[in-house]
């Protein structure tokens, strides 16, 4: 039978009830915006707030599918039910996408849910509609719910602000522990896993990172009541993955017991609020682009009356002078 | 609020069983995404079971098995009859190296279409979506 027909309600009560077809076409409204999702939304966002949302993060190709299929298989066997949100991006050329994820993660149990997503031209890499999608596992009973995205760019503050505990991927040999330096992968791991371990250079990387933690320190950026700890995985193998895992929750119960955990969901509510009104802005800025009276101020730019940032200050101030 | 656009349509393409010749499905993988679909990726040796898993936690619009291995009279309908079982309504596409002489027998089972070698990227695409929007 086709789900095509259920009204949105319905398909909310299945997806609760544990109807798997009923979760994955609610993932799909999701993923599509508009009016529908924000149905959706309604009806699950006070739904599984207790279930923990676990970022992972990494350079492509450090293993992050890998292991994650691992860590599925480690909270399976604890008698847990979690779920995945793999996000590959999107051509940008043709709005197409591959999704490979899936390749790496064949072994894991069919209980698991696994979702891919594409990015579907979000800038910041991670696609818009995750968190919701990580609320509609999460209401469905799924938990914990683990978001695996490619780090490039702003990606991983992306993932951060969407997760409460966020784990970052590196690999021996790739100058890794200098390139998280740059990239600010130190400011949002609360979890370093450095994969591969069984490579050469695995120790030299961890070496780094544990340099780079201790100048985190010295410059007063580090929470003092953590330091992050650094995992030896060889992912293949599953080696050290229980330590992942053991990492994982231990993160889980520091927040818990300093109260941070609510603070990083206002963070979580904050960033979502925020890219919401960013995405409502930049189409009512795409909107105003093709008006008669943009087109002047065109002219106007190029006429040298006006400069382009005054022009722009108009377009979103449209009292200023 | 603006009118969201279509969505892209997803597919899924695995290869079912045991064949190793996995060229053809990805050359159909990128035909597919670089006309705008998103395209889940499932590899070699997949089972029915996994198959039917992945298109109803994707929520695919269609499915794609890559077949080389001369089985496709037993794995076609074999496929057929778990989303059948699974109550699943999404046409099965299916690729690679079917006799014609086959061909009556996968329609007649209920397979949407089956592309052989050498189709363009233009058949192939305009295969899936006629397969999709007919469902």
């Amino acid at each position: 039978m086709s789900l095509r027909h259920l009204s949105i309600d319905e398909l909310v009560d299945r997806a609760l009830g544990g109807d798997r077809r009923a979760v994955g076409r609610l993932l799909s409204i999701v993923e599509r915006g508009g009016a529908e999702a924000e149905q959706v939304e309604t009806r699950t966002h006070a739904h599984g707030t207790d279930a923990h949302v676990i970022g992972i993060t990494g350079a492509p190709g450090a293993g992050k599918s890998t292991m994650v299929a691992r860590l599925v298989a480690a909270f399976t066997a604890a008698s847990r039910g979690p779920a995945v949100v793999a996000v590959d991006p999107s051509s940008p050329l043709t709005g197409g996408a591959i999704l490979g994820d899936r390749v790496r993660m064949a072994e894991v149990d069919t209980s698991a849910f696994i979702r891919s997503v594409a990015t579907r031209g979000h800038s910041g890499g991670l696609a818009l509609s995750v968190p919701g999608s990580a609320r509609v596992l999460a209401a469905a009973g799924f938990d914990p719910v683990i978001i695996e995205t490619v780090g490039v760019g702003q990606v991983e503050v992306d993932v951060t602000a969407a997760a409460d505990t966020t784990v970052v991927v590196v690999t021996p040999g790739m100058g890794d522990a200098v390139q998280a330096n740059k990239a600010g992968l130190l400011e949002v791991a609360d979890i370093f896993v450095v994969n591969k371990a069984d490579l050469p250079g695995a120790s030299d990387a961890r070496r780094d990172l544990e340099l780079m933690l201790e100048l985190s320190h010295v410059t007063g950026q580090e929470d003092a009541s953590r330091r992050p700890p650094i995992v030896m995985v060889d992912s293949l193998a599953g080696e050290g993955i229980d330590a992942v895992r053991g990492a994982i929750d231990e993160h889980h119960d520091h927040l818990v017991t300093t109260d941070r955990l609510v603070e990083r969901r206002r963070r979580r509510a904050r960033y979502e609020m925020r890219s919401r009104a960013a995405l409502a802005f930049e189409r009512h800025l795409d909107d105003q682009l093709h008006t008669s009276e943009v087109a002047a101020m065109v002219e106007d730019v190029l006429a040298g009356s006006e400069t382009p940032s005054s022009a722009a200050r108009r377009l979103w101030q449209p009292d200023a002078s | 609020m603006s009118s969201t656009p279509p969505p892209p349509h997803r597919i899924v393409l695995a290869k079912l069983g045991l064949d190793g010749h996995d060229r053809g499905i990805k050359v159909v993988a990128r035909m597919l995404r670089d006309a705008g679909m998103e395209v889940i990726y499932l590899g070699l040796r997949q089972t029915t079971d996994s198959i039917v898993a992945a298109v109803e936690q994707e929520d695919a619009d269609a499915i794609g098995l890559s077949m080389h291995n001369a089985g496709h009279l037993t794995l076609g309908p074999a496929m057929l009859a778990a989303l059948e079982e699974a109550g699943i309504e999404v046409p099965l596409i299916i690729g690679g190296i079917v006799p014609d002489d086959d061909r009556p027998i996968l329609d007649a089972a209920g397979v949407a279409a089956v592309l052989g070698p050498g189709s363009s990227a233009e058949e192939v695409v305009a295969t899936v979506r006629a397969a999709i929007d007919a469902a």
